[in-house]
């Protein structure tokens, strides 16, 4: 039968595929542990000993915790060539790896945050275990003690001493770049939190006034437009969560381009073409209005024509994309660069610039701001959001 | 069946399924009426949706073959595609919908953060994609087959190209309003011929299906031979014979014997009223004689309980793993209204369901050449034209042809968005994120090849193999996922490869026609009765050995899924138009 002959030569060919792929796979990351052959003997030491201590580096660096202190101290131990190896924070024995781990008790009532390097001997009631005695060398960070490593081994001996003092030492250095990373992501959530557009100064004063000028031609106008207004400021002075939905931003930008049509009156048109599907979409809050603002501002407050904004959300499988147009005066595409790069001096569209980062701060480089602008071509400025997002449901 | 109206109606549906994308798109709003812009879908709009994509052509098509070949057993396949959203509604919908995932990857993600757990998922979206692509595929070929004599693969070439060309020019936008559209279309397309038809029997003095005894041809009926045939006579019956019967060119009446009989390919035969069909003994699936009505007696060999558990089993738990279903959730506001659509769902489905066992009966009445020529799935489409012919039902044939379209263009639409979206995001991320439209080509492609290498398996057959894989690695991990925080990334993985892995093969076994007969076929063919609980198991245990590996974030992603979101503003409260919460505010 010539269908089950094609079937499983397919099958065949997808196993061979398969098989083919983990091979190489399995080819490539062997090449990659051992470099190659080179060298002499002392250099090769050398090449593995850098080799095991940046392998026990990336789990110390998230912290001193039961579970990274287990897979570091995997990797140390080889590092001293003794029996067993203990890691401890200020409290516990977090990890013991090797032999002899019934002495973890022992090890765990010395004081583990000793000032300097102490050794001590161990009796066992076990003939065979080759814990005899134990050196415990405080790891520092910033000047205090943060834990304590130690080796144990079946005899006294100052090489391992003087190597478990240089190793204590390289993981304490590791644990300072902890305190650093937290540091610098704790920089860069309080640069997003900065980042936070604000609605502008101008925007209040102008939808103030314009407001006022309705107060009493058209009472009722006037009071739809300061609900209108208390709307928008109740949504955009929001405490708390970084991110909102394309719903509710879209709602912020109509009750906004309500209150910017109180001003400028049968100058401004607006034409909105959502697909509902996308309004779900998680995105970072108050990151569309700002687009809106720049287009009103280049499409109207810079011409005495009537001006066009249109607002497109379109459905991209698993993206969102929305496009925000007008037909206003654009912008010399070299200027847009200085702006976007923060070069624009400090009055200019700080907008702009502070939406692309923060787009990129939260989905990464490839979904920045893509705008597309020339000197009285109007501006076009779309945006893509993926539809899930890890960070964005929390 | 009239070949001009079939190809009008089909045309027509068509047309009008690109009139709706289309003006769909053109419903955009200028300053005055805005405010609706920012309005969700609401949820019975979303249920429509659901339905209208969720309704294949193995429910169109397939489901009343199979009443028609094997009898009451296969009045399974509609209980358990509807009753799986009960499932769904009952443990899933809502959680999911809170999760915030877009896609089942997405949702492994977000409940175990794990990437390897993500890829896994990923592969297996494809495979299930791909296996529900094909039974579709398949059923565009028959239409098509049956309306202009093309080939059998010549129609799943078309459907491809026309998905993908719709696809790729970004012509399926408003696909909430298309899908939706669709349901209608497909639900008119029974019932008004179904109306019809019955008016019709009773016009033939109501005859009831012989019950327990072999098919009886209830009006003289010609049948067309492509391929060749064995007749099984058990009474002397005179036929008239265009073409080749025993090796014998003829054209004009003849009595066929008791006995067997070899029809050559190209060969049309006319049997008489109330001839007995001349069914082999025991043959193939479906054939048996006795015991159509019967629950677990007929057709499906000998292990007609087993087969009934698996495909229990397979429905109930599958649907929730159906790559196109779960990503329309996510165009629910919140999970209450996933849940409200759910209920809305299953009240639609119900509906339409009702309807497909009638043509079933009707066509084992009317239909039952087809048990000769093997085309059961044609039940539907030919139903019309034997029961009240002339140009009336060549009118209601071409609906029914229609509503069969609407069935495929549909389903194949969704279901090849959401696999070249998987495709794209995971499977080939160097395709680039912002290649989704490339990625439909491979989503596409492969099922349509497969499709003109398989040739032989019920369309409805194909579709429960899709829902068993889905139940073997989707459920347990969204019912575990969802319910239990002590799933771990290990225990997901040990499940979704054996479950959905040992389903996986199971069912590409089957496929390629490893094992056709005996025991070992039957568990081959219906893998849900063990791979399931293989799925739960290795799920449970492996993350039970792995406990210390439970992502420390799941206490807080437990809260997510099972909490109410907060109250969201005006915009998003189902109801609450800006314009009149306005008014209510003092």
């Amino acid at each position: 039968m010539t269908a089950l002959g094609t079937v499983v030569l397919a099958v065949a060919a997808l196993g061979l595929f398969a098989l083919g792929a983990a091979l190489g796979h399995a080819g490539a990351r062997r090449q990659q542990e051992n470099p190659a052959d080179v060298g002499t003997p002392v250099e090769r030491a050398t090449f593995h000993t850098l080799h095991t201590a940046s392998l026990a580096a990336p789990p110390l660096r998230a912290g001193l915790t039961p579970d990274t202190a287990r897979k570091a101290a995997r990797r140390l131990r080889p590092l001293l060539g003794t029996v067993a190896l203990a890691l401890a924070d200020e409290e516990s024995v977090l990890a013991w790896d090797g032999t002899g781990e019934h002495h973890r008790a022992a090890a765990a009532a010395r004081p583990a945050h000793t000032a300097r390097t102490r050794t001590f001997p161990l009796t066992c009631p076990d003939a065979r275990c080759p814990v005899r005695w134990g050196v415990v060398v405080p790891l520092t960070v910033d000047g205090r003690a943060a834990g304590a490593l130690a080796a144990f081994t079946d005899r006294e001996s100052a090489v391992v001493v003087r190597a478990a003092e240089e190793v204590a030492r390289w993981v304490s250095v590791q644990l300072e770049l902890v305190d650093l990373d937290r540091a610098r992501s704790g920089a860069i959530e309080a640069e997003i939190r900065a980042l936070r557009a604000q609605i502008s100064p101008h925007f209040v004063y102008n939808s103030l006034a314009s407001i006022a000028s309705f107060v009493r031609t058209d009472p009722e106008r006037a009071r739809e437009l300061l609900l209108e207004f208390a709307d928008f400021t109740r949504y955009s002075f929001r405490r708390g969560g970084d991110f909102t939905t394309l719903a509710e931003e879209l709602r912020s930008i109509e009750q906004y381009l309500e209150l910017a049509r109180a001003r400028f009156g049968r100058r401004l048109e607006v034409t909105l073409r959502i697909a509902p599907e996308v309004l779900p979409v998680t995105l970072p809050f108050l990151c569309l209005q700002p687009l809106v603002e720049n287009a009103l501002k280049h499409g109207l407050e810079e011409s005495v024509e009537r001006g066009r904004i249109t607002i497109t959300a379109e459905d991209e499988g698993t993206e969102a994309r929305v496009v925000i147009e007008d037909d206003g005066v654009g912008m010399d595409p070299q200027r847009l660069r200085d702006l976007l790069r923060g070069r624009g001096g400090p009055s200019a569209g700080i907008g702009l610039s502070n939406v692309d980062m923060r787009l990129r701060q939260v989905y990464g480089d490839d979904h920045g701001l893509v705008i597309e602008t020339g000197v009285g071509a109007g501006t076009k400025i779309t945006v893509r959001l993926p539809k899930f997002h890890p960070g964005s449901a929390r | 069946m009239n070949q001009t109206y079939g190809i009008a109606g089909v045309s027509a549906v068509v047309l009008a399924t690109v009139l709706v994308g289309a003006l769909g798109l053109r419903i955009s709003r200028t300053t005055s009426d805005f405010y609706v812009a920012s309005r969700s879908v609401p949820p019975r709009l979303n249920a429509f949706a659901v339905s209208g994509e969720y309704l294949s052509a193995a429910s169109f098509l397939g489901v009343a073959g199979l009443v028609l070949a094997q009898g009451a057993d296969m009045l399974w396949f509609p209980i358990g595609y509807t009753a799986g959203f009960l499932v769904l509604l009952a443990f899933v919908a809502a959680p999911l919908r809170r999760s915030g995932a877009y896609t089942l990857p997405d949702f492994a993600e977000a409940r175990l953060e794990s990437r390897a757990v993500r890829r896994i998922a990923s592969v297996l979206v494809v495979g299930v994609g791909w296996l529900y692509l094909l039974p579709q595929l398949r059923g565009a070929g028959l239409i098509l087959r049956l309306l202009t004599g093309a080939p059998g693969w010549f129609g799943g070439l078309v459907v491809a190209v026309v998905v993908t060309v719709a696809v790729a020019a970004g012509g399926m936008r408003s696909i909430t309003f298309v899908q939706a559209f669709q349901y209608w279309l497909k639900l008119t397309a029974l019932l008004v011929p179904a109306v019809f038809l019955l008016i019709a029997w009773r016009a033939d003095r109501a005859p009831a299906p012989a019950w327990d005894e072999r098919p009886v041809f209830q009006r003289s009926t010609r049948v067309a031979t492509d391929r060749p045939l064995t007749l099984t006579v058990h009474a002397p019956v005179r036929v008239t014979v265009t073409g080749t019967v025993d090796g014998r060119p003829l054209d004009g009446p003849l009595t066929l014997g008791a006995g067997t009989h070899r029809v050559g390919p190209g060969t049309t035969l006319g049997f008489p009223r109330g001839a007995p069909v001349p069914l082999p003994d025991g043959g193939g699936p479906g054939t048996a004689p006795t015991g159509w009505a019967q629950p677990l007696s007929a057709g499906r060999e000998q292990h007609g309980l087993y087969a009934t558990y698996g495909l229990i089993l397979a429905t109930f738990l599958g649907t929730m793993g159906l790559p196109h279903v779960v990503v329309r959730f996510y165009t629910n506001p919140d999970g209450g209204a996933a849940r409200r659509t759910t209920v809305v769902v299953l009240g639609l489905l119900g509906a339409f369901y009702l309807l497909v066992p009638l043509y079933g009966v009707l066509g084992r009445l009317y239909a039952p050449d087809l048990l000769l020529t093997g085309d059961t799935d044609a039940a539907v489409l030919v139903l019309p034209q034997r029961l009240i012919g002339g140009p009336g039902g060549d009118l209601l044939g071409a609906l029914v042809a229609g509503g069969a379209c609407a069935a495929f263009l549909s389903t194949v639409s969704g279901l090849t968005m959401s696999v070249a979206g998987v495709l794209a995001q995971d499977v080939l991320p160097t395709l680039g994120i912002r290649h989704f439209r490339l990625a439909t080509l491979p989503a596409i492609a492969v099922p349509t090849a497969a499709s003109t290498v398989v040739t032989d398996l019920p369309v409805a057959d194909a579709v429960g193999l899709a829902f068993a894989v889905s139940a073997s690695s989707f459920c347990p991990l969204l019912l575990l996922g969802i319910w239990w925080r002590g799933l771990t990334p290990p225990g997901a993985v040990a499940g979704l490869l054996l479950g959905g892995g040992s389903a996986l093969t199971a069912v590409t076994v089957t496929i390629a026609g490893g094992a056709t007969s005996g025991p070992l076929h039957t568990l081959l063919a219906w893998p849900a009765v063990w791979s399931v609980p293989a799925g739960f198991a290795a799920m449970v245990l492996i993350s039970l050995a792995t406990r210390h590996r439970v992502p420390a974030s799941a206490a807080a992603t437990m809260a997510r899924l099972h909490l109410p979101e907060p109250p969201r503003g005006p915009a998003t409260a189902p109801g609450a138009g800006p314009k009149r919460s306005r008014e209510r505010r003092p």
